[in-house]
């Protein structure tokens, strides 16, 4: 069945109420795989980190990775969850080549964490509260590349060939439990909720959590129900949607095509869905099978998990200050409104903003170029405000030079693109390119008087008492310095060269 | 008394992508009723003092520290696979039933 003809949005939300389930995956940033001692650097030759415990080898015995349980635990207490007092991993067994044990090592019905929520503040302030189901440990498959079909997809393969680095990379995998009564906002609260998740994983530094890079990848689940109903509609799951524009678009696209199938008087398969980021549309994948045929069952090569209360206190005693907590504060301190926090927080900029303030400079001044001339740059060149040539210690610096009047904002402009263009530290740009504020007073007060004797006319007109005149001699002198100079400085010397009181 | 059907058989071969033929359905699904319907005595005896058991003893939190050990080499790893390619093993189409 296809159903091409979308409904209209706003028509959808008239008629059908959305409840939503969203399940995120998290790759954790440890040294070592789950179960064995492998390195899970990325970008490593192919099947060059793997041992006979993550390929699956007869006799080989995994041991858990003690760090990726305190991760799980952490994570778990900062989504206010609880936490186990002793659980168990399960295998989830199934065949497909991107595991070579034939099943995943996984958690089933003994989670570490369960029963949570996490408070995700909307664009306008409002905050909407998503309650966890759970949240367990499992490990990630090996990568397939699938030969001879036309655009490199599973479909019309001749064969596909795996590399094994990536099996048994430490997951996350976080559940919400059903999201009511968000209505039209639906696609917004998706949105916010993996965006604040994203926050909280790298304020607890348990994993980098890039979703260009697939170290935390999205499934949204969705389903429609006539207004006023109570019993939730068959849902759909999207795959693997890796961004948070694409949870918005999936979430949206979804309502949309739902209610056409409904409208039409026919039924939702509930099946799993592919999500196609070029145009926001999603389209059917495999029926989905049932979890029966998972065949769970308690993994036997691994003992239980028991976190003492005492040890698992001492993690909540630990936790970092809250995103959102930290969010509002900053806010408060740096005196912005909550829209433009918001644009800090989509441009990637808090952290950055934070380190160069810590580094000593004014936080407007901060924000004025993580958010004007770096975020611009950024842009330009596609890449992450974090990833740019250039750090908060050197915003910092150049900053501190604009403070002390060394650079005026031009020059700084300067500074900072010769850092971003690798020409060095902001002090060797400066020297290098002689981008010094012309603060020798003997030169300056040749440069003035060589502007006033250039000008007579303007002179007569500020020693007539005409002060606003005094603009034009400022930038005879800029030019003549070639922008150098300390145009405030420029000025009193001009006033005071003629006489007039500024 | 807990068993397990013929089909119930078949399902679990598809599902291991195993090929049995007829007459092996018979027989396995003979010879795995009679399995569980050995295994199943054990609840008979436990009683209600003796929780499932799914390890053999009484260990929690065996962890290993979170450092590197040294796996095996690319050729090492692929050493065993019927086929390889690009560095890779290579595996037969995966969706060629549907």
């Amino acid at each position: 069945m296809t159903v091409t003809e979308l409904v209209p949005y706003e028509d959808a939300l008239a008629v059908y109420d959305p409840v939503m389930g969203l399940e995120v995956h998290v790759e954790l940033g440890t040294a070592t795989k789950m179960f064995c001692g492998c390195s899970t650097t990325l970008g490593a030759d192919a099947n060059s980190q793997t041992c006979p415990t993550c390929l699956g080898l007869p006799g080989a015995l995994p041991v858990v990775n003690a760090t990726g349980v305190e991760s799980a635990v952490r994570i778990g207490l900062a989504l206010n969850c609880e936490i186990a007092e002793w659980c168990r991993f399960a295998r989830k067994n199934y065949f497909y080549p991107d595991m070579p044990k034939n099943f995943q090592t996984s958690q089933y019905d003994e989670p570490i964490a369960f029963n949570g929520h996490l408070d995700v503040q909307l664009e306008d302030g409002e905050v909407f509260r998503v309650e966890i189901e759970r949240a367990h440990m499992e490990e990630d498959t090996g990568k397939s590349t699938h030969i001879g079909g036309a655009t490199g997809r599973i479909h019309g393969a001749s064969h596909s060939l795996l590399d094994y680095n990536r099996a048994g990379i430490p997951l996350i995998e976080i559940v919400t439990k059903p999201i009511e009564g968000a209505g039209e906002r639906a696609p917004e609260v998706a949105k916010a909720y993996v965006a604040e998740l994203r926050e909280l994983i790298k304020a607890l530094g348990v994993s980098e959590a890039r979703m260009e890079m697939g170290q935390m990848r999205c499934d949204v689940n969705l389903s429609l129900r006539p207004k006023g109903e109570k019993t939730f509609g068959t849902r759909s799951e999207t795959k693997n949607v890796n961004s948070l524009r694409s949870v918005e678009r999936a979430a949206r696209f979804e309502i949309q095509r739902h209610a056409a199938v409904l409208d039409a008087g026919e039924k939702i398969v509930q099946e799993t869905r592919h999500f196609h980021e070029e145009n926001g549309s999603t389209t059917s994948g495999r029926v989905k099978e049932e979890a029966e045929d998972y065949r769970y069952f308690p993994e036997p090569d691994l003992v239980p998990v028991a976190p003492s209360r005492e040890w698992v206190e001492e993690l909540r005693a630990g936790l970092p200050e809250l995103p959102r907590l930290r969010r509002n504060r900053l806010r408060e301190e740096w005196g912005i409104s909550q829209h433009e926090m918001q644009s800090v927080l989509n441009a990637g900029a808090v952290g950055l903003i934070v380190a160069t303030v810590d580094a000593g400079a004014p936080a407007d001044q901060a924000r004025k170029w993580w958010m004007g001339e770096l975020a611009r740059r950024a842009n330009e060149s596609g890449t992450e405000l974090a990833d740019l040539p250039i750090g908060p210690e050197d915003v910092a610096r150049v900053c501190a030079l604009v403070g002390e009047g060394s650079l005026n904002d031009k020059l700084a402009r300067q500074t900072i693109e010769g850092v971003l263009d690798g020409e060095g530290t902001p002090d060797e740009v400066v020297e290098k390119r002689g981008l010094k504020v012309v603060s020798d007073e003997g030169a300056l007060g040749t440069a003035v008087d060589e502007a006033i004797a250039g000008n007579p006319d303007i002179a007569e007109k500020i020693r007539g008492g005409k002060v606003q005149a005094a603009g034009a001699l400022v930038g005879a002198v800029m030019k003549a310095t070639r922008g150098q100079a300390d145009a405030a400085r420029v000025r009193e010397l001009i006033l005071e060269k003629l006489g007039v009181e500024g | 008394m807990p068993g397990i059907s013929r089909e119930e058989v078949a399902h679990l071969a598809r599902l291991a992508r195993l090929e049995l033929k007829d007459e092996e359905l018979d027989h396995f699904a003979g010879q795995l009723d009679d399995i569980i319907g050995a295994v199943a005595t054990v609840s008979d005896v436990a009683d209600e003092d003796v929780p499932p058991t799914s390890h053999p003893l009484p260990l929690t939190n065996v962890m290993r520290p979170d450092v590197v050990r040294p796996g095996l080499t690319p050729e090492q790893a692929l050493s065993g696979a019927p086929a390889q390619e690009q560095q890779r093993f290579k595996v037969p189409q995966i969706l060629g039933e549907d």
